[in-house]
């Protein structure tokens, strides 16, 4: 096959040319939000959750769910990418940085990955310079609401650089490491790395 | 683990309707890899003018079945790569498609029971894999599988599923109807809730592997209900499957 294989008699429904653009290579725009878990959705109440920033960090820190409320909040409209081929646009979000959350711990300069670990024992692995500069933060709300829990609530890590299996849902903290780890779902066939633009969806892509 | 999935032209061998919205595409595999029940294979589609669409779905068969694959396909009203296969695939045509992909909702005989099955839908699919396998496995693992459908002509699988239910290896079949029953139905006729998934359970004992498949609503409340009657989290695996509705 020296040319490109083409589907007998497919079209395909074609999106508005604007948005051609922001919708990756094998991706479609649903206007739901499909809900997608490997197992049963944990439930920690406020009162017991705390988020923990450990590893290569000259100050480990642990903040309750009202100490971590008073962070510096912001608002993002991100757009999301599922491995699962779903796209959605311009999500609306309010949480801290990564960022904000990375000056109160004083990264070790070491520190080149980063685990994030959640309840229920998710984990996904993430480059350090893919979540700084404004790129990740952890949400909490979500449309306007609380972050409902089969979304991940009560918080949630958002990455929308990379497919949103390493947006870790009921997120409890970040570690920082010298060396890579592979996560959940990277140590089960998906990429490690996960762009979407480049089509990383699965080990060797 | 290095393991580069590529593209491959299938070869569509049959298409066998199981509803009315419903159909199982045989295809033919150059490049056949074992798969592990539960997993899925990608379908992309390409338009002339290099136009692309992809979707995953799962696998129905038997890993024994060596060569080809099942993928069994429910037609949604506005899909774009399933209207297709419905609609235009003919035996004889070719797709593209990789695969099998997956790690996590599978499972092989090797890993025991007993087995607790929960579908919705078209979300049986996956499920009826891990049937199948067993069944060509030899194993008498306990085994349930408890199947939401709208309407009995709704359900998949039908004839296959109470043959392997009759064959005395241990499988039974639980159907819950929740919108029109077959006549004189006296079995479940309702959304799947606590005390139908405690008696369907209670069998089985306190931990049974547990898979899931189908809509979001079924899977959370199958899921919750489960472990609030005791079965561990960690025993539970969930897969959403079927329309994304909202």
């Amino acid at each position: 096959m020296a040319d490109r294989f083409i589907s007998r008699g497919f079209i395909g429904k074609r999106r508005e040319p604007e948005a051609a653009n922001r919708v990756p290579p094998g991706q479609h725009v649903v206007s739901d939000f499909p809900v997608l878990s490997a197992g049963p959705t944990p439930r920690t109440s406020l009162d017991r959750w705390s988020f923990t920033i450990e590893g290569l960090v000259r100050k480990p820190t642990k903040w309750t769910w009202e100490e971590f409320l008073k962070l510096p909040t912001q608002t993002f409209v991100v757009d999301i990418h599922c491995v699962t081929k779903w796209t959605k646009l311009d999500t609306r979000w309010e949480g801290v940085s990564v960022d904000t959350l990375f000056e109160h711990v004083e990264l070790d300069r070491k520190a080149m990955y980063v685990t994030a670990f959640c309840d229920g024992g998710y984990t996904t692995n993430v480059p350090l310079p893919d979540i700084i500069n404004g790129q990740a933060f952890v949400g909490y709300n979500y449309d306007g609401n609380s972050l409902a829990p089969e979304h991940g609530g009560p918080a949630r890590l958002v990455v929308p650089n990379l497919y949103f299996w390493k947006s870790a849902k009921w997120v409890r903290g970040l570690r920082l490491m010298e060396k890579d780890r592979s996560g959940f779902w990277e140590s089960l066939g998906y990429n490690n790395h996960g762009d979407p633009w480049k089509e990383e969806r699965y080990t060797g892509d | 683990m290095k393991q580069l999935l590529e593209w491959q032209i299938a070869t569509v061998k049959s298409i066998k309707p199981e509803t009315p919205k419903v159909k199982t595409f045989t295809v033919s595999l150059p490049n056949w890899l074992p798969h592990r029940a539960g997993q899925h294979y990608d379908v992309r589609l390409t338009a002339p003018d290099g136009y692309q669409a992809q979707r995953s779905y799962s696998i129905a068969s038997e890993p024994e079945r060596s060569g080809e694959v099942d993928l069994t396909v429910e037609r949604l009203e506005d899909g774009e790569v399933s209207s297709y296969m419905h609609d235009v695939l003919i035996p004889g045509d070719q797709i593209e498609v990789r695969g099998p992909i997956g790690g996590y909702f599978v499972w092989d005989a090797g890993m025991g029971g007993p087995l607790l099955l929960i579908a919705g839908g078209s979300g049986v699919v996956p499920l009826m894999a891990m049937i199948r396998h067993r069944a060509s496995a030899g194993s008498s693992i306990s085994t349930r599988l408890l199947y939401s459908s709208r309407t009995p002509e709704d359900v998949i699988y039908f004839e296959e599923l109470d043959e392997l239910r009759k064959d005395g290896r241990g499988l039974e079949i639980v159907h819950t109807f929740t919108r029109a029953q077959p006549p004189g139905w006296t079995g479940y006729a309702m959304r799947i809730d606590q005390a139908m998934l405690s008696e369907v359970v209670r069998p089985l004992g306190k931990a049974p592997q547990t898979f899931i498949c189908g809509p979001t609503l079924l899977v959370e409340a199958a899921a919750n209900g489960l472990v609030q009657i005791g079965v561990k989290p960690s025993q539970i695996r969930t897969e959403r499957f079927g329309p994304t509705g909202t």
